[in-house]
Parts: C-alpha cells; structure tokens; sequence
C-alpha cells in the first residue's frame, strides 16, 4: 500500500510539473515515479490510510496558514536584523524536547522551524531537537520550547501523526 | 498589478538574503539568511508569476515549484549546518550557547 500511496503521489507530481500527456512524458514520468517509490516508500508515512481521514486536510489548511504568516514575520524579523547598521544578533544553539512520537511528523516539525523566525534545526537526537536560533531571547529552557516549536506542535500532531 | 507587487517584494527579499550572507559572522548566521530570505524572496516572484500567468501550465508549474523549494530549501539548510559543525566549523564569537557541544562527543 505504501508503494503504490508513494507512486500515486509523485506521478501526480510529475504530471504537474511537466504538463504534457504525451505517451513518452508519460512512460518517463512512470519509471521515474516508480523508482522513487521502490527506493524511498519504506521512509514514508507508517500508516497511508491517513490519508483517507478528511479532518487531516482541514488541519492542514490552519496549518499552512500559520506557516505562511509566521515565516513572513520570519523574513521581516531577519531582514532587520542584516540591515541594522549594529546587527543585533545573539546566536547559539538551544537544544528543545520534542513531543512528537512519529518521524514523519518530526521531519514536518524540523522543516517548520527552519523555515521560521531566525531558526534552524541542526539534529535530533533522541527526544530532543537541537536548534541553531539567531536570536537567543532567554536562559530559561522551558521558553524555548514554547517560543520554538510551541506554535506548530498541536497542529502538526493533529495533521500528522 | 499584483504580480509586479510580488516580483518587487521577491527580488527585494532577496537582496537582502545577499547582503545578509556577506554581513553575518558565521557560517550558520549566513545560512539563516540565505535559506530565509532566499526562501521567502523566490517564493514570492513564483506567485508573481501564477498572477501574471493565471492558471495555465506555466501558472501551475510555478505553484507546484513553491513546495519543492520548501523542502529543498530546509533540508539543505539543515544537512549544511549539521554538516558544518560536524567538520569543526566553531561558532561565532557572538554566540551566547551551545547544547550541542555536550550531545556530540
């Protein structure tokens, strides 16, 4: 099931990406899409059934949306902080615990941060996730939890996992 | 209209990205930059592009384009600075932590 939820997807893709039914794009799309699911369906989700549940797609709407407007604060925040003729960075790397149980959702989550406010996840390593952030608010490790990954984890649990 | 809007605001963003890769310290500094304001700035002229084209392919190529920059862009930020630290790139002098130190041995 995997296989064929892996293949469906990226031929789909394919499809997209080219836009041409023609009966070579077609057969080059197949092979490729075929082999990227042999090799790769065994690093996909646990479970493909998840896709048939409609409340994960509503999820994932909310989730995007906040994506999209944090990683726009994101990119306002670090533009700032380059053109500030003082650069008022403070950088290190903090390391947050993780509450998330499934890889795939992990991934979703480490993508989450890269993409937001000065963060960049560097590794995981057992139940934490090791975070590069440009701006070092606090000493307090609780907060960062809740200032790094506290906005994404509930709907990515929702959505995911 | 609203394509010239966000061509403007992509190629700005990216701008700053550039400006930003030569005025941080070090390497993972550099590579917030770059991955974010790079990021944002394309997937910002794409959209342009889907206005400007409406939906027909070149529109749709661009759509499907955004969340493969998505991706690319974080797992490469991510392998270059595991990457970086693993080869022994130090933090810069401005760095206030570092939690990883005590989890790499």
């Amino acid at each position: 099931m995997r296989y064929l939820a892996l293949f469906i997807l990226t031929f789909l893709f394919w499809l997209l990406l080219t836009f041409d039914l023609s009966v070579a794009n077609l057969v080059a799309g197949g092979a490729a899409a075929l082999i990227t699911s042999l090799l790769f369906a065994k690093y996909f989700l646990d479970s493909v059934y998840k896709f048939l549940q409609p409340h994960r797609y509503f999820w994932l709407l909310v989730y995007l949306v906040i994506l999209i407007w944090e990683c726009i604060k994101a990119n306002i925040d670090v533009a700032y902080r380059v053109l500030h003729p003082a650069m008022p960075i403070k950088p290190g790397i903090v390391k947050v615990k993780l509450d998330l149980q499934s890889d795939f959702a992990r991934a979703m989550l480490a993508n989450s941060i890269t993409m937001t406010p000065g963060t960049i996840a560097v590794d995981i390593i057992d139940d934490y996730l090791y975070v590069h952030w440009i701006y070092v608010s606090t000493n307090d490790p609780e907060e960062y939890g809740r200032k790094i990954s506290g906005r994404f984890e509930k709907y990515i649990k929702k959505t995911f996992e | 209209m609203i394509s010239t809007i966000l061509i403007t605001i992509g190629v700005l963003f990216n701008l700053i990205g550039c400006i930003g890769l030569i005025r941080l310290p070090d390497v993972y500094n550099r590579l917030q930059s770059a991955t974010k304001c790079g990021t944002l700035g394309t997937c910002s002229i794409l959209a342009g592009a889907l206005f400007h084209y409406g939906l027909v392919d070149a529109g749709i190529k661009a759509l499907i384009a955004i969340p493969l920059l998505f991706f690319g862009a974080t797992v490469a930020a991510h392998a270059l600075a595991r990457g970086a630290y693993h080869f022994g790139v130090k933090l810069g002098d401005k760095s206030v932590k570092d939690d990883y130190k005590d989890a790499v041995k």
